[in-house]
């Protein structure tokens, strides 16, 4: 009786579990099987998960084909990466200085810092993008990354963490003469490499994925990041052709999916020590 | 080697007086402690000190230069932490070597990557190489250079903070409470190794400590600092056997010193517990209190009645705790000799001489006595 309990609530716990993450999971696998069939089984009227003829290598070929997948994937890194270096030179220093550093009015521009977290990026799209006219700078890379260098999270974020950072060691480092940008770089950066690696997933992932900013101000082509190169494709290129739709997807989320399993015990890392501290 | 003289010193935090117009002037090669209980503004005024804490009002100068608005790296002042403060991300070496890497390298040289090609960088690195091995044989933790501070113990860490104070050759060094994270055993042999480091640097040390028992061992002044003042500053036995002020007297010495209800009575005499004792004043007549160190409580004989409430057994000493009879007054009398212990609630009589009692008037400053001559004590104690 007693065994019976003790074995019966793990169970049930697990196939809870498992029953959520077959749900988050099951739009992801769908994807994997679509892209392994050819145009028939697609739009057969059975429904099976494993494709009776393997198919993702024909697909992958006719997305490669069709698209320059290598550049929308080169843009992609060009955004993200640009993004993210610009996002710490500027949340750093200002994160350090809404930790440490005691001036007039900090905590209130670090209260207006929380305000700006409050406000969705749709409601300044407008006003970004008549600016971003203004200066001419519509459809290229500088539109698609300057309106995002200053991160609200960001400072948020680093500034939590450099909190936890003992007072103690910043004044080690002016006794030692280092400047405060050079605390920053030398001092803070190397004891937050967790919050930053964090940050970096959360600011990566956001920018890769980001879908409304680029169909806005983007025109040109040869500038598209990948998930609007992914729904161009499903509009001109393969028409109603699902299966190398869905394999040009693959390859698209494939580099956020490797670098989170290279980075995910830091990633961890990094949200817990935030989380705690 | 430096001066340090501080004047009118005030600090305040937003209203709050930390610092109240200090002054104090360090000499040359001194190895001087701050010491007072928790939240007193040592800290603070080793900062102010440092430079790393602007002061309100008031002078700093080193050397006889005014320090004010000069930055803590261009004091030429190390500084050890209580926290020790090692940069957690570089090894023992590198962390020693920082100040030096500050100094000697110009900002190309100190770039990542491109910095290291540079051919006057290498040479420089070379006689960095070389000071920082100097210093690691001194403070012997050559073999724990290549390690990361969270791979040092308490101890190792300390050295390697020591190690990154002495390495520049600074005109002083402020130590902020450096041995309070050690354990106790390690912490009375770091005093000492930190006493002889003093003697064969030669330099000028500052010392801030809540411990009274370092103070005492190390330095050649004890300045003891009480609510933002200083109290009393001189040397140790001059603060032990002299304290200006009762708070000095209760903050220095373990056990603490023993204070009675006195009273000066019309005519100057004193009295403790309202035993009249051999000894006159000139001050006004009133309340006052008289201290006595435990060590110079007599027991067996003399003109106080009590009884053993606890005993402390120290194994080379030991401390009796006396409640006194008719009166919730306790005192602490040491006995050299342990294997005397008188058993619990034993009644005791005790006394104490003359030239022991220390006399503090309603304020707690410190009051002036006279001995009596013995006959003409016996003569006015028949009275």
């Amino acid at each position: 009786m007693n065994t019976l309990r003790t074995m019966l609530w793990p169970a049930v716990r697990h196939i809870l579990l498992i029953a959520g993450a077959l749900v988050l999971l099951a739009p992801f696998i769908w994807m994997i099987s679509t892209a392994s069939k050819p145009p028939e089984e697609v739009f057969s009227s059975e429904l099976h998960l494993i494709p009776h003829h393997f198919a993702l290598w024909d697909n992958l070929k006719i997305a490669f084909a069709k698209a320059n997948l290598w550049r929308f994937l080169l843009n992609g890194v060009i955004v993200t990466v640009s993004i993210f270096v610009l996002q710490v030179l500027i949340s750093l220093p200002a994160a350090y200085a809404l930790a440490k550093l005691r001036f007039l009015g900090r905590d209130t521009l670090f209260a207006l810092v929380l305000f700006g977290i409050l406000i969705p990026p749709q409601a300044t799209a407008i006003p970004v993008f008549l600016l971003l006219h203004k200066l001419g700078l519509l459809d290229s890379y500088a539109a698609l990354v300057l309106p995002f260098t200053i991160s609200v999270f960001g400072i948020f974020l680093m500034r939590q963490f450099f909190k936890s950072v003992p007072d103690d060691l910043v004044d080690a480092a002016r006794m030692d003469g280092i400047s405060e940008f050079g605390i920053v770089w030398r001092v803070m950066l190397p004891a937050a490499i967790p919050a930053v690696t964090a940050f970096g997933i959360f600011s990566v992932v956001a920018h890769w994925n980001d879908y409304f900013w680029p169909l806005i101000v983007l025109n040109s082509e040869q500038l598209r990041t990948p998930p609007l190169a992914v729904a161009h494709f499903r509009n001109n290129e393969a028409g109603t052709n699902y299966g190398p739709l869905m394999a040009a997807a693959m390859v698209i989320i494939a580099p956020l999916l490797i670098a989170f399993l290279l980075a995910q015990r830091r990633f961890i890392e990094g949200i817990t020590l935030t989380g705690i501290k | 080697m430096a001066t340090i003289e501080l004047s009118a010193i005030r600090k305040s935090f937003d209203g709050t007086e930390i610092l109240r117009g200090v002054d104090l002037r360090i000499e040359n090669g001194e190895f001087i402690s701050l010491v007072g209980p928790s939240g007193c503004g040592k800290s603070t005024l080793l900062r102010v000190i440092a430079g790393l804490e602007p002061q309100s009002a008031g002078e700093v100068s080193i050397d006889g230069i005014a320090a004010d608005g000069i930055r803590p790296s261009a004091r030429n002042l190390a500084m050890v932490f209580q926290s020790y403060a090692l940069y957690p991300h570089l090894s023992a070496f590198d962390n020693i070597a920082v100040p030096l890497r500050m100094r000697r390298l110009s900002a190309i040289e100190r770039l990542p990557l491109v910095g290291a090609l540079l051919p006057s960088r290498r040479r420089k690195e070379r006689g960095i190489r070389d000071d920082v091995a100097k210093v690691a044989e001194q403070l012997e933790i050559a073999h724990l250079l290549g390690r990361k501070p969270a791979q040092l113990s308490g101890g190792q860490r300390q050295r390697i903070a020591v190690g990154r104070a002495i390495v520049r050759q600074p005109v002083a060094f402020l130590f902020d409470e450096p041995l309070s994270n050690l354990d106790a055993k390690l912490r009375v042999h770091m005093r000492a190794e930190l006493a002889q480091l003093h003697r064969r640097l030669n330099a000028t040390f500052v010392y801030v400590t809540h411990d009274q028992a370092e103070a005492m061992t190390m330095s050649s002044r004890i300045a003891v600092m009480i609510d933002g003042e200083l109290v009393q500053v001189g040397t140790p036995t001059d603060i032990y056997d002299n304290p200006r002020d009762i708070r000095v007297a209760e903050f220095v010495g373990s056990p603490k010193i023993n204070v009675l209800p006195g009273r000066i009575r019309e005519g100057g005499r004193i009295e403790a517990l309202g035993v009249a004792l051999r000894l006159t004043s000139s001050a006004a007549p009133g309340a006052c209190r008289i201290g006595v160190r435990p060590e110079r409580i007599e027991l067996g004989s003399g003109p106080f009645a009590g009884h053993v409430v606890h005993a402390e057994n120290m194994g080379s000493e030991a401390f009796l705790h006396l409640g006194v009879n008719g009166s919730d007054v306790r005192l602490v009398a040491r006995i050299d000799d342990p294997r005397r212990l008188p058993p619990i609630a034993t009644p005791v009589s005790f006394g104490f001489a003359m030239d022991a009692v220390r006399a503090f008037n309603a304020e707690g400053k410190r009051i002036e006595v006279e001995i009596e001559h013995a006959e003409r004590v016996r003569e006015r104690a028949i009275v």
